[in-house]
């Protein structure tokens, strides 16, 4: 990472090989036995807590709007008893895990790769490391994995909050009571519909981790490498939650969920 | 006093690790990209001596001590702490070198998520594994108390001042009780006397713990109180060693140009 590399294919290969070494640091330093559990409990209270009211609002107004987009067709159609259906089902299964986790990488990711960037930027990644204490265990492990934990936590909660949103929303220009709604909405779903989605926002959520610790550590000497590292931290985790988000729908469908 | 282009004294001095060298370095190079940062870099560090690397900014000054802790790596040369080569070594084994060395960075490194007690912890139950609660709440106290500092514990590091900042830096690397202390620009962005009373703890922790001492400076007032030997640096070798006084009355311009 200390030296540049002009040539732009060249430049790609050396960022994969450096994220693959980062990455076997990473799964070396997993299992390990002095696991830092009192800085995971905090990685999961800064992640999942702080991040809660941003996602909280993120899953009503996804079901709100929904939901007010699609009314007028399905009327059209003489559909609208299957408005809690279909609200239901696309943000259970595609639209509250994506949305969630780039709205989660713009904040936990770009909140990590600053905070490990100024770290290593005022030489702390240092100091751990020459002190003999493990700065990948500390800092990197615990982060990840508070992630990997989080982000389906948040998904699953802003999934119950944007079908409280619908409910909201269905209520705007109709009367259609909580328990009609929510029966409508649950009957359905299918297990198949929530275990895809939550496993992929696993994936999401390592993602988020994994690229915003790496431009967090691996940022140069200088105050506007936080800034550097943030923002590629954002860019990047996007762009992996996207390709995940493909991947994910190839393999749902190919095993028939 | 002699001062010269070369360094006999430490050319004899660095044919062999004894008891008395704890680090040893010979013909040390070090390149980043096209630039060639460390040349030459011959030198020991003799057991319980506070030695001052002296030079200017971008002399390579830096990357001298980070090598001695494997931060960097040479590109070749020999460097052994404690007569083991730390580039040689596993990676655990470097970690267990590293517990025996403390390093004063130059921005103090305190870690700025946590409270000073925090910082002093974490050595504590990383390094010595201390678990209790009393014994660790007894040891922060003990090294507040030897900084000067003895009410700063729930504070985070932005509350303190640069020199307070310093202080609990040596006292967070100290509390492991070290060996070596390689010290990065202690005085750098401090008041003259904020400087001088750093100075004068790095002379307390030699005398009252016994540890030889690297001391990186462009700071003559700090070499003067701390430094038993001085190595002179530019251009990435050393190109005098003296005392402090034979330094100071060196004919060389490029050496009587620090005391201007």
């Amino acid at each position: 990472m200390s030296e540049t590399t002009t040539n732009p294919i060249t430049a790609i290969f050396e960022e994969a090989g450096n994220q693959a070494i980062f990455m076997g640091r990473f799964l070396k330093s997993i299992f390990r036995l002095d696991f830092e559990w009192e800085e995971f409990i905090r990685q999961c209270y800064m992640i999942g807590y702080k991040s809660f009211p941003l996602v909280a609002i993120t899953g009503f107004v996804v079901g709100f709007v929904i939901t007010l987009q699609s009314e007028p067709t399905m009327k059209e159609f003489g559909a609208e008893s299957f408005i809690p259906s279909m609200v239901a089902i696309s943000i259970i299964r595609e639209i509250c895990p994506v949305v969630i986790a780039l709205i989660c990488s713009g904040k936990i990711a770009s909140g990590i790769g600053a905070e490990l960037g100024s770290m290593q930027v005022t030489e702390q990644i240092d100091a751990m490391d020459v002190s003999g204490a493990n700065p990948m265990q500390f800092l990197v492990v615990t982060r990840i994995l508070a992630c990997i934990i989080m982000v389906p936590l948040l998904t699953i909660m802003a999934d119950a909050i944007g079908l409280v949103g619908g409910f909201g929303g269905i209520n705007l220009s109709q009367d259609v009571s909580a328990t009609l709604f929510f029966n409508k909405a649950f009957q359905a779903l299918k297990f198949g519909d929530l275990l895809p989605a939550v496993i992929k926002t696993i994936f999401f959520g390592f993602a988020i981790g994994f690229i915003g610790c790496y431009k967090g550590y691996n940022s140069n000497r200088g105050t506007e490498s936080v800034g550097i590292a943030a923002n590629s931290a954002v860019v990047s985790a996007s762009l992996w939650i996207i390709v995940i988000d493909a991947i994910a729908a190839q393999i749902t469908i190919a095993l028939g969920y | 006093m002699e001062e010269t282009n070369n360094i006999p004294q430490i050319e004899n001095n660095s044919g062999g690790t004894t008891e008395e060298n704890v680090i040893v370095i010979k013909h040390l190079k070090k390149t980043f990209g096209t630039k060639e940062v460390l040349s030459d870099i011959n030198m020991v560090l003799r057991k319980g001596e506070n030695l001052v690397i002296l030079g200017k900014s971008g002399t390579g000054k830096s990357v001298t001590i980070k090598c001695m802790v494997g931060l960097i790596q040479q590109d070749s040369g020999e460097l052994k702490v404690f007569d083991q080569d730390i580039n040689a070594m596993p990676e655990k084994e470097v970690k267990e070198l590293r517990k025996r060395i403390g390093f004063l960075f130059q921005s103090s490194a305190l870690y700025d998520s946590m409270t000073v007690r925090e910082n002093l912890e974490f050595p504590l139950k990383r390094i010595l594994a201390i678990k209790d609660k009393s014994e660790l709440d007894e040891k922060v106290a003990e090294i507040l108390k030897s900084v000067s500092l003895p009410d700063t514990a729930d504070k985070m590091p932005s509350e303190l001042s640069g020199g307070m900042r310093k202080r609990i830096g040596l006292a967070r690397t100290l509390i492991v009780k070290p060996e070596i202390m390689l010290y990065d620009e202690p005085t750098t962005g401090l008041d003259p006397i904020t400087s001088k009373e750093i100075s004068e703890l790095i002379l307390t922790v030699q005398k009252d713990y016994g540890i030889s001492s690297v001391i990186i400076t462009h700071d003559i007032a700090c070499a003067r109180i701390t430094a038993n030997r001085v190595l002179v640096m530019s251009e990435g070798k050393f190109i005098a060693e003296g005392t402090i006084e034979e330094i100071e009355n060196s004919a060389d311009p490029m050496i009587k140009s620090f005391f201007k």
